[in-house]
């Protein structure tokens, strides 16, 4: 194998935490980021916070998005934000995307949470701003 | 050389089961980090070869599904279980989207469990370049055994083979007559068949093709490959797979065998390594150094042909081993 050390992939956990069952926006973001050069973990529907947070550390990833639509956000992203916290790895950035209201929004972003994306955002800001976010590996 | 390599700040906490360090270190050898070689090091001979049973197949014969079947037999076993799940890297953007973790359950914060997904980089053959160096490191870290999930295989696609101890084939119904069987490459690497979706009907059928391959084909080093049907959406037949991949596992250990396999997989290992490197410093001198610059301006004037050439670039390995 030739051994030029391009830059190492950004590597990204896309999860949907919560029992909602519609994961097209998710899916449709992984394959952007996949596009864009990232190395995307699926995680998939009906993730709890724990499995987030254990899968985000097992796959040393640079960034989480997370997905919802069923209303339950303010009760789980904070639980993903606190397990983060408590396995020391709030170095790893989250973003979010789904049906967010602004009021939420701007409570999620005081909690750490660095992005969120209401509908309407295109594919092209979501890839910009989570190359933005990622952690930069040492 | 006496005694072990020392232990680096970062091998100490691998073996100490600290599972952010094992992500980080995989990273590392994911990207190639030159600092990370002490820590594989000194990990090296802290563990004995392991266990490794390589699941590989064509796309969507279910070998996520059987990982996951197996995860659960053998955590029931208390044994504990490393996964490596490699998915295809695009050749286009370098992106992937590595979807296999979706279908393996556990219980959450499991210790005995540790699964990595890995995009294969361009790496051909089904698994990606770091794929071995990270079974190493899962069987320091504690796992008994290590699964390692290929991409959906081609025909060639073998090199589950310079890994995994035991190559287990899976198949589904129907994949096509039994001349199929007696092409090369998949079907050779086989230690164990599994004949997954049995509750589709035409699984008996490709057991039988199955059993005839084996039949007609000699005994490889004293191994018959067994054949296998289950399946593992219904957790049917993986009792009887995990007998199977056990028994071959036994029958590495009763001889040479696995001694003999790992000298095989160490020579490829080898080989790539040093291959590797030549490759590095060749690029480098053709591309700086002015004496290989003369060379190549002789080769352009045909004073001196290519494979002349090649000679004086490339001196065999054990003279250049003898001048370090």
């Amino acid at each position: 194998m030739p051994a030029p050390v391009r830059e190492a992939p950004i590597r990204v956990l896309i999860a949907k935490p919560g029992l909602d069952g519609h994961d097209r926006g998710a899916k449709v973001v992984a394959r952007a980021l996949r596009d864009a050069g990232m190395e995307v973990i699926y995680a998939g529907l009906r993730q709890t916070p724990e499995e987030i947070v254990e899968a985000a550390i097992e796959e040393d990833v640079d960034l989480i998005g997370l997905s919802i639509l069923s209303g339950a956000h303010m009760a789980l992203f904070p639980k993903v934000m606190t397990l983060l916290k408590r396995r020391r790895a709030t170095d790893i950035p989250v973003f979010a995307g789904g049906i967010i209201p602004d009021e939420d929004a701007a409570r999620l972003r005081r909690l750490g949470l660095k992005a969120v994306f209401g509908p309407g955002t295109s594919l092209e800001q979501i890839v910009t701003t989570a190359r933005g976010i990622a952690r930069r590996r040492a | 050389m006496n005694g072990p390599p020392p232990l680096t700040p970062a091998a100490r906490r691998i073996l100490a089961k600290d599972r952010a360090t094992l992500a980080r270190v995989i990273s590392a050898v994911e990207n190639r980090d030159p600092a990370i070689v002490p820590t594989l090091r000194a990990l090296f001979p802290r563990a004995g070869p392991a266990r490794i049973i390589g699941i590989t197949g064509p796309l969507g014969v279910g070998k996520s599904s059987v990982i996951n079947a197996l995860l659960a037999h053998l955590r029931g076993l208390g044994r504990s279980v490393g996964i490596i799940a490699v998915d295809p890297s695009s050749p286009f953007t370098g992106g992937s989207v590595l979807g296999d973790r979706i279908r393996l359950e556990r219980r959450p914060g499991d210790p005995g469990v540790f699964i990595r997904s890995m995009a294969s980089r361009g790496h051909a053959g089904g698994v990606a370049a770091a794929t071995l160096e990270v079974t190493r490191l899962l069987a320091a870290f504690g796992m008994d055994i290590v699964l390692v999930e290929t991409v959906g295989s081609g025909q060639v696609d073998v090199a589950i083979r310079e890994i995994a101890s035991t190559s287990v084939v899976v198949l589904v119904p129907h994949l096509g007559d039994e001349v199929q069987t007696l092409k090369a490459g998949l079907f050779e690497i086989a230690d164990v068949f599994c004949v997954n979706k049995a509750d589709l009907p035409g699984a008996d059928l490709a057991a039988k093709d199955l059993r005839e391959l084996v039949s007609l084909a000699a005994s490889r080093e004293g191994w018959r490959p067994r054949i296998v049907t289950a399946s593992a959406r219904e957790g049917r037949g993986i009792g009887e797979l995990w007998a199977a991949i056990e028994a071959h596992e036994g029958y590495l250990d009763a001889g040479e065998a696995r001694a003999l396999a790992e000298r095989r997989r160490i020579s490829a290992e080898l080989l790539g390594l040093v291959t590797e490197r030549v490759e590095r410093e060749v690029a480098e001198a053709l591309a700086s150094d002015p004496a290989v610059g003369q060379l190549l301006d002789r080769i352009v004037r045909r004073e001196i042909d290519p494979h002349t050439a090649a000679a004086e670039l490339a001196p065999p390995a054990r003279r250049r081993s003898r001048r370090r």
